[in-house]
């Protein structure tokens, strides 16, 4: 067991797998010798060289095509889009062609490729350097959607999306890359969709992931203080879902409470909400399934309206209190 | 050369302006007065400047995001610009948008943008407009040298291209696109060839020589209003990191300094001494005086209050 970074834990998948597999290989914008623009690959152009680490011009459609047309021919690449947000540059090679290969050509090939993608706000980029874009990724059949919030979650699913057979879409916190961990030794891979309940609880399910998890956890605190006993649920794989674990918690404590750092018009959340309804657990409710997440804007610069419209932890304990009553 | 004192007084002082307001910047981001990033264009003061000065007051600019000195150059309140970069109620974007976002729609500024490329088609619909609507005027598109590798340019210029639309596409080629060195992201040496594949003029200037960039944005603006689209390439260099977070570990100490010692300022200053223009003190007055304006707009960003929270879902209509 090693405590490291959430960005030295990606690193670390990428490089086992790169010396596992010589078929892996990175590319996208300044992961060379600038290393990334939030450092993380930052030192795998030394090892590997700018074969395997490839900086490529500002063109994320082409670099997702290339990724795509290099995964349908017998490679395993992972590329970077800098910033979430520019993946609406991606889409097209993402949405029309990476999801739709297999399907459409009637399963003679695949795309084993991850495209990994910095999202969330906090950090005073605006409007179109902050946002949280499951949602669009969500709705599209043919692609998975992973969003680790701790290293150990980080490192493991990962490599579990390298060694996918499909198109995965790897979607990194950027306000967790500085916070360490307990990461174990050796190779651990966790696979996609499966849910892990960070903590067992009683009388109310908080589920969420990413960056709302650490919020999650500490109201969970909190709430322990009020004799109020929450379990706390990290998605960790949006696509596939754990409906399983979902469902369960629901029909164990009653009360839902989902929280998540995206907007909440069209969110995942709503997804969530609709599994548990459309489920048994539906009988078991004691109260309405609640969501907490982000305000329907674009995210603001200044950092008092940025902080302000995302959940914070007093709003998670003041709507689980709410429920819990 | 013809170009009045008056003008050649104005374009200095908006360089003046422009390093001043980068310096400043950098010295409140070291007290830790800003949340966020920005991008600094200290070595490529001529090219906002010299651009803006050879277009009309009527024409509108799209701008980059290391655009403080395109929108200096047109004309911007420094005031507003300096609370929007401090994120200031009274910012020219109400602290929403930050230094990426400046914008101020009233000096013809229609907004620097966050993504690489993401302006120039909008440009070519503001030329477009322009011509719809039978309005004497010309849009001038900057991004840099990272951006004409976006899909976005070349679908741009051809589009402006075969609809022979009123605009200037400048292309600031500071050599990189954040690491990416340009010689390493295109295979050609000279970005304006990138025109003849659209049957548009391409014109490469030093980007150093603000007398040259402003007889080029001239030629391009006049050719721009008769003809249509024109591909202007203004060569210079990024001094400073891509951003705040930069190390600088792709080029040399060298390589900076040695283009250190191209300085736009100091080699326009320059020639005003040498040809008689002004004198020391008299340049050393505008220095002084781009000094208290932009001591001035940080007085006025840092006692501006912060934007209520109320004001978060101000502008959201769905
Ligand atoms: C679509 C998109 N891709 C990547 C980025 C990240 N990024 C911001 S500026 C920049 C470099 C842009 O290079 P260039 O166009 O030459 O402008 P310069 O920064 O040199 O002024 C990059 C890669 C972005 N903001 N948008
Ligand atoms: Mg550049």
């Amino acid at each position: 067991m090693n405590e490291i970074t959430y960005a030295q834990a990606i690193k670390d998948a990428m490089s086992e797998e790169m010396r596992r597999d010589p078929k892996v290989f990175l590319l996208g914008e300044d992961i060379g010798a600038y290393g990334g623009a939030f450092g993380v690959t930052r030192g795998m152009l030394e090892e590997f060289g700018p074969d395997r680490i490839r900086d490529t011009p500002i063109s994320e459609a082409a670099i997702t095509g290339a990724a795509v047309g290099a995964a349908m021919t017998g490679m395993r690449p992972i590329m970077e889009i800098m910033f979430s947000d520019f993946i609406t540059i991606a889409m097209d090679q993402l949405v029309n062609q990476a999801a739709k290969a297999r399907y459409q050509f009637g399963g003679q090939v695949s795309v084993p490729m991850v495209l990994r993608a910095p999202e969330g706000s906090g950090t005073g980029a605006a409007a179109q350097h902050s946002q949280s874009i499951e949602a669009w990724i969500l709705n599209v059949p043919g692609l998975k959607v992973v969003a680790p919030s701790t290293p150990a979650d980080a490192k493991g699913l990962l490599k579990a999306s390298i060694r996918d057979d499909n198109p995965v879409v790897f979607l990194e916190q950027k306000l967790l890359y500085r916070k360490k961990g307990p990461v174990p030794d050796g190779d651990v891979v966790i696979p996609l969709g499966k849910a892990d309940v960070n903590r067992p609880g009683t009388d109310i399910s908080i589920i969420s992931y990413g960056r709302m998890m650490e919020r999650c956890l500490q109201a969970a605190e909190e709430l322990a203080k009020d004799g109020i006993s929450a379990e706390v649920m990290d998605l960790r794989s949006l696509r596939p879902l754990d409906t399983e674990a979902i469902v369960s918690s629901a029909i164990k404590t009653g009360r839902v409470l989902i929280v998540h750092e995206a907007c909440r018009f069209g969110g995942f959340g709503g997804e969530i909400a609709a599994t548990i309804c459309d489920s048994e657990a539906f009988f078991y409710l004691d109260a309405p399934v609640r969501r907490l997440a982000g305000k329907d804007v674009p995210i603001p610069y200044n950092k008092y309206l940025e902080a302000g419209i995302v959940p914070t932890t007093e709003a998670i304990l003041a709507a689980a209190r709410d429920l819990a009553k | 050369m013809t170009i009045p004192r008056e003008k050649l007084e104005d374009m200095y002082r908006k360089m003046a302006l422009t390093r001043a307001f980068e310096e400043t910047a950098m010295r409140l981001f070291s007290l830790g007065k800003v949340h966020g990033t920005a991008h600094f264009c200290i070595g490529e003061e001529a090219t906002g400047t010299g651009v803006c000065a050879g277009i009309q007051p009527q024409d509108l600019i799209y701008a980059t995001h290391r655009g403080h000195g395109q929108s200096i150059s047109k004309g911007m309140n420094v005031d507003r610009m300096m609370a929007e970069f401090l994120g200031k109620a009274t910012g020219v974007c109400k602290g929403k948008g930050g230094c990426m976002h400046i914008a101020d729609v009233s000096a013809g500024n229609l907004g620097a943008n966050g993504i690489v490329g993401g302006g120039i088609p909008i440009a070519v619909g503001a030329a477009l407009g322009t011509v719809m609507q039978k309005i004497d005027r010309v849009v001038v598109c900057f991004f840099g040298d990272g951006a004409s590798n976006e899909g976005t340019f070349h679908e741009s210029i051809n589009l402006a291209s075969v609809w022979k639309l009123p605009i200037v596409f400048a292309c600031v080629n500071n050599c990189y696109g954040m690491s990416m060195k340009v010689t390493a992201s295109m295979n050609i040496t000279d970005i304006a060839l990138r025109a003849s594949s659209y049957g548009i003029p391409g014109m490469t200037v030093d980007g150093n020589d603000v007398l040259a960039v402003y007889a080029a944005a001239q030629e391009a603006r006049e050719h721009a209003s008769r003809n249509g689209p024109v591909l202007l390439v203004l060569n210079t260099y990024r001094i400073m990191g891509h951003s705040k977070s930069d190390s600088g570990a792709y080029r040399t100490k060298e390589e900076v300094e040695e283009w250190k010692r191209k300085d736009p300022l100091k080699r326009f200053v320059s020639t005003l001494l040498q040809q008689g223009l002004f004198t020391e003190a008299e340049i050393a007055g505008i220095d002084a005086e781009a000094a208290a304006v932009i001591e001035h707009a940080v007085a006025y960003a840092e006692s501006s209050p912060e934007p209520s929270l109320d004001t978060v879902e101000q502008d959201v209509y769905a």
